[in-house]
């Protein structure tokens, strides 16, 4: 990335929060991340952790009562936070592209797959309608459809999970738009299918040089296709770093928590039990004070909850939210993961 | 290990989904338009309860010194033709109208929901006969039934008892199968009968507190349709019969004179609306209980 | 792990649903194949063992887990519970074997009734079979949490104010209640966060050391089924292609299938070498 060109997409400081009964709770508390022109980027964490809401963050998606209440989100530059309705509908047509996990409910059942595709194009390129046809049909070729215009015509309880998926990814994709949020898009459909939509994405990556976002609690997706990761954990950014260092060099006691207790078949059988991260994810009503992974943290010490949650670089384009470092023996003897070969 | 760590886990009310329910009686829990709803109705209900006890004059209290005055601090809604102050035949008219109201739209509702979960639950023939039945009540023209149950009875409220409740159940029901059939695909009702439970208290004790939600949201509009048709009846003259004061009927007494003794009709109407909206309110509250809370 | 007589035999167990024929099939009388979602399968589970099921969606795991509780009734074939005949058993029969197997469910959100409490649901299903114990309720419900490691706290709560990892304890709990020798779990962890299905799988590792309860455990995702099963059976189709050690399976596939399977699994490349 050559200096002064401004990334396809740079989050700082983002802050999501909504309004409940028990008062204003904050869904994203401080989170940040960069994704340059035809990057991967893979955002992970578990139920809580804030990842989809900072997703639909970038399109300004957050449903009511939510709200961002503090950050910013840019786009080439440009501020999305302060865009106006029109710009931001010419933003959500043409800019950035979004596919959502459940590809079940993403398309009207009464509705022809031709017609749906069509109908996008129409109103988003203004094409006529033979072209908006003709175009439709190189679209579905693209997302890998064989027969284009025979299953154009089928209805979507017709084609499969997957099948629907590329058809959302071909909906999505279909202004060449040069960012594409990808929120669990493949955490409905099974491994075989898994594997060929993920290497659908990273054709159009390459190919077109689209950049992507793509959210996960699954870090086998994310090692199939991201060139950099973001750890989420209680709406926080805990640690980001390129793909192979993440798994090689954790330096977040989270992120080694969770790849640690990742199922493996190599351990088939072996007298083994997996090291689990102790506790449960943290209440959003009443966050921890100071680190908010401290409670569960073996490697804690004094003074973590006194910390603010800052990412500091370890290395290049490496960054991580634990000050203690490096990791020696854990300092809650009881809290020590069974098993770690480590 | 693992023992320690989760026993030691704080009370959170919302554990870890961003959407906090809240903790509470199913009172508080109700939506600000559900407690605004079921208030109206309940004043109203006790207003037609106490009757007896808090109208100022009897009902059929005449008084020829005084017809056709406007409200006044006496009489809040004035008088009509006989003397009678309308303010207190309202009382008694909310007091007739909502009874019927509630033993009309009550009733069928528990034994159509008794019905229809059990048909939907079984299926197969069972289901199919009762399934005929149910539609075949509802396609019935319902206006005609009652009616012609009032021209084998005779005028009055007992047209309306017997005659609404016949195919009111119907419509319970058919709501209950239908939501059965999705209902006992359900993983925790497959677990009553992983469970070995009896397929009775999988119905009754599993199914239907499920089931009643819907039925409930829709008695709300019920029970306005069923008022409605108490005063069309009695405005028709074939309903509850004067002396006794039916909302219907004060309304139709005071039409003829609309313009002059604007009281007698509106003010009544005003209280029959009310009702509507305070169901209205009540019914839509409940039933975005439902939605509430959902991110999307 | 025990030996002696198995405590589950399934033999020949198939299961097929019919295919739905357009009019003009039916007007034909075209013979449809009814499609085989169980096909001629056979098993046995000893006390005490954890037999892991594997396969893709449409390989028939599931259908055949309800087989064996009867939640569905297959169309031939012999399931023995502790030599007991189970397609035969009725009534109180069937209700008492029910009880000695029982099944969790995969989702957590719609496997335990949203109307009732959590303390409410395990002891209903310990006064139901009558389980020692089960006149003290508190105590019971106490009991049954603190098997699954929850907070006797959690009884007055309802299933909405949970957490999926929690829900599928609470489910465990109300399985474990009536005091079953076997239990199924039907893709019980496949729709948890990575780091709480850790926490479940131990659990069920808890479990089978403490209770010696026997385990199917049917699974999508072989690396599950590799932390925890002893032995292993690889369904396709209908069909149980390879069984065996779990160790054996996994490592020196014979079948093309698991051989495919085993290569389609994505693995992270994670810092502790094998």
């Amino acid at each position: 990335m050559s200096a002064g060109t401004a990334p396809l997409l740079k989050i700082e400081g983002l802050r999501v929060e909504f309004d409940t009964p028990h008062g204003r709770v904050a869904g994203v508390r401080d989170a940040g991340l960069t994704v340059n022109a035809g990057e991967i980027v893979g955002l992970v964490g578990e139920t809580g952790s804030g990842k989809t809401l900072a997703c639909r963050s970038v399109m300004r998606l957050i449903p009511f009562p939510g709200r961002i209440t503090a950050g910013s989100v840019e786009f080439e530059g440009r501020d999305v936070l302060a865009m106006r309705p029109r710009e931001l509908r010419e933003f959500r047509a043409h800019d950035v592209g979004m596919i959502y996990q459940d590809p079940f409910s993403s398309l009207n059942p009464v509705f022809r797959i031709a017609h749906q595709l069509t109908e996008t194009l129409r109103a988003n390129l203004g094409l006529g309608k033979a072209q908006a046809h003709a175009r439709a049909l190189e679209l579905l070729a693209d997302v890998g459809i064989a027969d284009p215009e025979r299953r154009a015509l089928s209805y979507p309880h017709e084609f499969s999970g997957g099948m629907r998926q590329r058809v959302m990814i071909a909906l999505a994709t279909a202004s060449q738009p040069r960012l594409l949020l990808a929120d669990e898009p493949t955490t409905a459909l099974d491994v075989t299918t898994q594997a060929q939509i993920l290497t659908l994405l990273k054709q159009l990556n390459q190919e077109r040089g689209m950049g992507v976002l793509l959210v996960s609690h699954d870090f086998g997706v994310i090692a199939q296709v991201c060139d950099r990761v973001a750890v989420m954990y209680g709406g926080y950014i805990v640690e980001t770093a390129p793909v192979e260092v993440i798994y090689t060099r954790p330096e977040h006691p989270y992120t080694r928590g969770l790849l640690e207790s990742i199922p493996r078949i190599e351990s088939a059988g072996r007298a083994t039990r997996l090291p689990t991260i102790r506790g449960v994810p943290p209440d959003p009503t009443e966050p921890p004070p100071g680190c908010v992974f401290q409670p569960r943290c073996p490697y804690a010490q004094d003074g973590c909850e006194k910390v603010t949650m800052a990412l500091e670089m370890v290395g290049p384009g490496h960054g991580t939210a634990c000050p203690v470092r490096p990791f020696t023996t854990p300092q809650r003897p009881e809290a020590a993961p069974t098993g770690a070969q480590v | 290990m693992s023992a320690i760590d989760l026993l030691s886990e704080p009370a959170a009310p919302g554990a870890t989904t961003v959407e906090a329910p809240r903790s509470g009686g199913i009172i508080r829990r109700l939506p600000l338009e559900a407690k605004i709803g079921a208030g109206i109705l309940l004043v109203l209900f006790l207003a037609g309860l106490l009757a007896p006890l808090i109208a100022p004059y009897g009902q059929n209290e005449l008084d020829f010194t005084n017809i056709f005055s406007g409200p006044s601090a006496s009489h809040l809604f004035g008088t009509d033709g006989a003397g009678r102050d309308v303010f207190s035949r309202t009382l008694y008219a909310l007091r007739l109208d909502l009874g019927v109201v509630l033993l009309v739209t009550y009733p069928p509702l528990v034994v159509g929901v008794l019905v229809g979960a059990v048909a939907g639950y079984f299926g197969g023939l069972v289901d199919a006969i009762v399934a005929r039945i149910v539609d075949t009540m509802i396609a019935f023209p319902f206006m005609v039934l009652v009616i012609a149950v009032i021209a084998i009875v005779g005028p009055g409220i007992k047209g309306v008892l017997i005659g609404v409740p016949i195919v009111a159940w119907a419509l319970y029901a058919r709501l209950a199968r239908s939501e059965m059939l999705v209902l006992r695909e359900q993983q925790f009702m497959l677990a009553t009968t992983a469970l070995g439970y009896s397929r009775w208290r999988a119905i009754f004790r599993h199914a239907v507190p499920n089931l009643l939600r819907s039925s409930l949201i829709y008695s709300t509009l019920d029970m306005v349709v069923n008022l409605l048709l108490l005063a069309s009846l009695a405005y028709l003259g074939l309903g509850a019969q004067p002396p006794n004061a039916e909302l219907g009927s004060i309304i139709a007494d005071g039409q003829s004179t609309l313009l002059s003794a604007w009281w007698i009709a509106t003010l009544p109407g005003l209280v029959v609306v009310l009702f509507g909206i305070g169901a209205g309110l009540l019914g839509d509250g409940i039933s975005d209980g439902k939605l509430r809370g959902r991110l999307q | 792990m025990s030996a002696g007589a198995p405590l589950l035999r399934i033999e020949n167990v198939s299961k097929g649903f019919g295919l739905r024929r357009t009019l003009a099939e039916r007007i034909a009388r075209t013979e449809t194949e009814p499609l085989r979602a169980v096909d001629d399968v056979s098993l046995e589970l000893r006390r005490g063992e954890i037999l892991g099921l594997a396969g893709e969606s449409g390989s028939g795991k599931t259908t055949l887990a309800r087989c064996i509780i009867r939640l569905v009734e297959p169309d031939s074939g012999l399931i023995e519970l502790d030599g007991t005949n189970m397609r035969e058993a009725r009534g109180q029969e069937l209700r008492e074997l029910r009880r000695r197997m029982q099944m969790v469910f995969q989702d957590p959100y719609s496997s335990l009734n949203p109307r009732m409490t959590v303390g409410a649901a395990i002891h209903e299903a310990g006064r139901v079979h009558k389980r020692p114990g089960s006149e003290n309720r508190d105590q019971f419900v106490r009991e049954a949490l603190e098997r699954v490691h929850l907070s006797a706290r959690l009884a007055k709560r309802r299933p909405r104010e949970l957490s999926g990892g929690q829900r599928q304890r609470v489910a465990i709990a109300r399985a474990l209640a009536v005091g079953p020798e076997l239990l199924i779990a039907d893709e019980a962890v496949s729709a948890l966060d990575v780091s709480v299905q850790a926490q479940l799988l131990n659990l069920f590792l808890d479990l089978r050391e403490q209770l010696d309860v026997a385990i199917l455990f049917v699974a999508h995702q072989l690396a599950v089924l590799a932390e925890v099963a002893d032995r292993v059976a690889i369904m396709q189709r209908g069909r149980i292609v390879e069984i065996g050690e779990a160790g054996a399976v996994f490592g020196d596939p014979q079948d093309d299938y698991t051989k495919a399977l085993l290569a389609a699994h994505p693995q992270p490349r994670l810092p502790h070498a094998a």
